[in-house]
């Protein structure tokens, strides 16, 4: 299964289920949700962590974190990533 | 006038982090402010008071900011128990949630959460500016039908929606908003039980009290309800907000694609760290003196204008010189937490984490450390202070750990004086100065010495929590200057009241050592310099500095140093540093002065005559200068590893809230200095 590690820059996704139950709140409460659009933004200049657009902000996330959420690359780039959806 | 009051309402104010929430709560409150503790906790907690009129005012709590009613740490848990709690003491009348409108779905769900407690809530609506630039547009009358409370949209940076907010603070007292999930659904079982047990509670009060005792089987309960919160969100969004398409790329974009650049980033980070020193070390200079001079002025005066005698002296030189040891902090915490006050209140400090996480990981520490840790070279005291931004407990408490082993400025003076007896002050390659080349050795053991320790210390502190740096990055905003101003006043009231208590009474005991000495030791000294002798054939000045040199070998203090004389012989020290060292305690740079005492100088002389002295020490047993190469590097090293310095300890105290941390402080590093001193000495002798 693909994760958002696997994500390239400027990359979109859909979040399908985050694997790690015990970040799966923390991660929904800020906005990570099953069916919620990402893009990744850039990797930090070290190669870790990740900034990914989601919900309209930027959230910062550890390659490790990254890696227990599972997600279906999006080919055609959407119009918006919605604060709204 | 306290009985004409008849109103005193309870306002706790809540919301994300970066909504803008402390701005809120400034503009209510103003100066009011004050930071106590939750009651029967050592947990801050910010209240203010807000007059509305004559007869009517608030008492409003600022909560710590958080993304959710489900806390992630102690301290959340303490601060969201008294809103969730209705039997607490600090149970509020009714809660401002604040929201950023650039970000209301994320915003929103907290909001959803605290409704359902059951008590009178206010929407505030922060940065529709913002929102606006993203080409979102907020219906607030549907938005606050959809949700049935009150929406307020405020702009703390003119004031505009202030009043209103006011207005509706006042004019708020019933349950009006819509219930958006069915809680009892979720889990309608063990919500049924908890009810028999707390009738007074609403469902979510239930579910959020069994939260804390059974947390594991709710994980999955949980993520239900976010995921329906979320659900209902979108329903509420989708009627009450529009949106624009943008092309134009945000400001805050661009500026990310600079300052987080793998080669500007850095480079614009290190010249920020160095704007920083630069100022700290020269704009601090000048107040740090004045300071010093202003006190002991007024030391001068009270020693003259008051009867003489040992209270006198206490206040003297106990406790005005132990005044004296705090203000002089001042202007660097001031200086240190206006710059870091900005780099948070910019969003820039989430970039400075960001793009250090990874190396500060390794170490045990968080992309978050990395300030606190280089301001340790100015002044570990505001340093430790700045470490509160570190969210994990394990990271945080091994930052406060090593912040102490960089080298700060009180042991800048102890440096460049052991390093004028040992090295020339001359030139390789006509460029490189030998001192300097030692001064800057000195500064480099110390920061590779501090992440070493952190290393370590990964290893060997347990904690349950979980770490992970999941950051928000919020978008660059200009620096609120009110914010600023009142975080300085807040940081420097804190520190003042704090740690000068602890700072003051050991400086008092301090002196005592020093001034006092057993049996009649102290009046003999006095009738032998009184003595026809002495005032034929010295001068007053050469008696004054010789009495006083013997009285600090009789003292308490005196006793001491020859108490600890074995311990710390083979280190290559005498019992006469073994004073200077015991001395060191209410500061480093103390080191000085006390070698003048000791060495007859009095008090005004200055280091270059010191040197000469030092220099001119003959060791007993061996005739050769006592000084030499391996006692000044031992000497050194123990300055650099030690942590004599009160306020240090007394700072450590007052931020992990235990003695604990600050006695493990205290006992690693001086073993550590023992150890490293040992070796340097035994080796290069």
């Amino acid at each position: 299964m693909l994760t958002l590690r696997d994500l390239k820059k400027g990359e979109y996704a859909t979040i399908e289920h985050i694997t790690d139950s015990a970040l799966r709140l923390k991660l929904m409460e800020m906005g990570c949700l099953p069916g919620e659009t990402v893009k990744l933004v850039q990797l930090a200049p070290l190669g870790d962590p990740m900034a990914i657009e989601v919900q309209g902000y930027r959230l910062s996330l550890r390659l490790s974190e990254a890696g227990s959420i599972e997600i279906k690359r999006i080919t055609k780039e959407p119009k918006i990533i919605t604060p709204i959806s | 006038m306290k009985d004409h009051v008849n109103t005193n309402l309870k306002v706790a104010i809540t919301g994300n982090p970066n909504c803008g929430k402390t701005s809120v709560f400034n503009a209510l409150t103003g100066l009011n402010q004050q930071v106590g503790n939750y009651a029967g906790t050592t947990v801050d907690k910010k209240t203010g008071v807000l007059i509305y009129n004559k007869t009517q005012r608030a008492k409003i709590i600022d909560l710590p900011g958080t993304y959710s009613i489900y806390p992630k740490s102690k301290d959340e848990e303490i601060a969201i128990e008294a809103i969730i709690n209705p039997e607490s003491k600090d149970a509020p009348d009714i809660i401002l949630v604040v929201c950023d409108a650039s970000n209301l779905k994320r915003n929103l769900l907290f909001f959803t959460q605290v409704a359902d407690l059951g008590m009178p809530v206010i929407l505030v609506l922060t940065m529709l500016d913002i929102a606006e630039k993203k080409g979102l547009d907020i219906n607030l009358i549907l938005l606050s039908l959809n949700l049935g409370v009150k929406v307020v949209a405020v702009n703390p940076r003119n004031g505009r929606g202030i009043e209103k907010l006011k207005d509706t603070i006042f004019n708020t007292h019933r349950l009006t908003q819509n219930k958006l999930i069915d809680i009892y659904s979720l889990a309608p079982e063990m919500i049924a039980g908890e009810k028999k047990l707390h009738p007074a509670y609403s469902d979510y009060q239930c579910l959020l009290n069994l939260y804390k005792t059974k947390r594991d089987i709710l994980e999955d309960i949980l993520s239900q309800e976010t995921i329906k919160r979320y659900d209902a969100i979108n329903d509420v969004l989708l009627d009450s907000v529009t949106q624009k398409i943008i092309e134009k790329e945000q400001f805050s974009n661009k500026l990310d694609k600079i300052l987080t650049h793998r080669i500007w980033g850095y480079a614009i980070f290190l010249f920020i760290l160095f704007l920083i020193f630069e100022s700290i070390f020269s704009f601090s200079k000048f107040p740090m003196l004045w300071i010093q001079d202003s006190f002991s002025w007024f030391g001068n005066y009270f020693a003259k204008h008051f009867p003489e005698g040992p209270l006198n002296n206490l206040m003297v030189n106990g406790v005005i010189a132990g005044l004296s040891g705090v203000i002089v902090f001042l202007p660097q915490i001031i200086l240190l937490f206006a710059f870091i006050a900005i780099l948070e209140d910019t969003g820039y400090m989430a970039r400075v984490s960001f793009m250090m996480d990874k190396l500060m990981r390794k170490v045990g520490m968080n992309g978050k450390s990395v300030v606190p840790l280089i301001s340790g070279v100015a002044c570990a005291v505001p340093s430790i202070m700045a470490t509160r931004n570190i969210e994990n407990w394990k990271e945080r408490i091994i930052t406060i750990m090593v912040i102490p082993l960089m080298s700060c400025s009180a042991r800048l003076p102890v440096y460049t004086l052991l390093i004028s007896l040992i090295a020339p002050d001359k030139n390789i390659w006509g460029v490189i100065n030998i001192q300097g080349l030692i001064l800057m050795g000195m500064y480099l053991i110390g920061f590779f010495s501090a992440i070493a320790a952190a290393w370590v210390m990964k290893f060997i502190i347990r904690s349950k929590e979980r770490n992970f740096f999941i950051l928000e990055l919020p978008t660059y905003k200009a620096p609120r200057l009110k914010n600023i101003l009142l975080t300085l006043v807040e940081k420097s009231r804190t520190f003042i009241w704090e740690a000068g208590k602890v700072i003051v009474a050991v400086s008092i005991v301090l002196w005592m050592a020093a001034s006092f000495g057993p049996g009649k030791s102290f009046e003999r000294i006095e009738e032998k310099y009184k003595s026809d002798f002495y005032i034929k054939n010295f001068s007053e000045k050469e008696i004054s500095n010789a009495e006083k040199s013997e009285k600090l070998f009789a003292s308490y203090a005196g006793h001491f140093g020859r108490f600890i004389e074995p311990a710390i012989k083979p280190l290559g020290f005498d019992w006469k540093i073994g004073i200077a060292l015991f001395s060191s305690l209410a500061a480093r740079e103390v080191f000085v002065g006390t070698m003048a005492t000791i060495y007859n100088l009095g008090d005004d002389s200055n280091s270059m005559n010191i040197r000469q002295r030092m220099m001119d020490e003959i060791d007993p047993v061996t005739q050769k200068p006592k000084y030499t190469v391996a006692v000044a590097f031992s000497l050194m090293l123990f300055y650099a590893f030690a942590l004599q310095c009160i306020s240090t300890i007394a700072t450590t105290w007052k931020e992990t809230k235990t003695w604990k941390w600050a006695t493990i402080q205290f006992l690693y590093t001086c073993t550590l200095a023992y150890l490293v001193s040992l070796v340097v000495y035994q080796a290069f002798r």
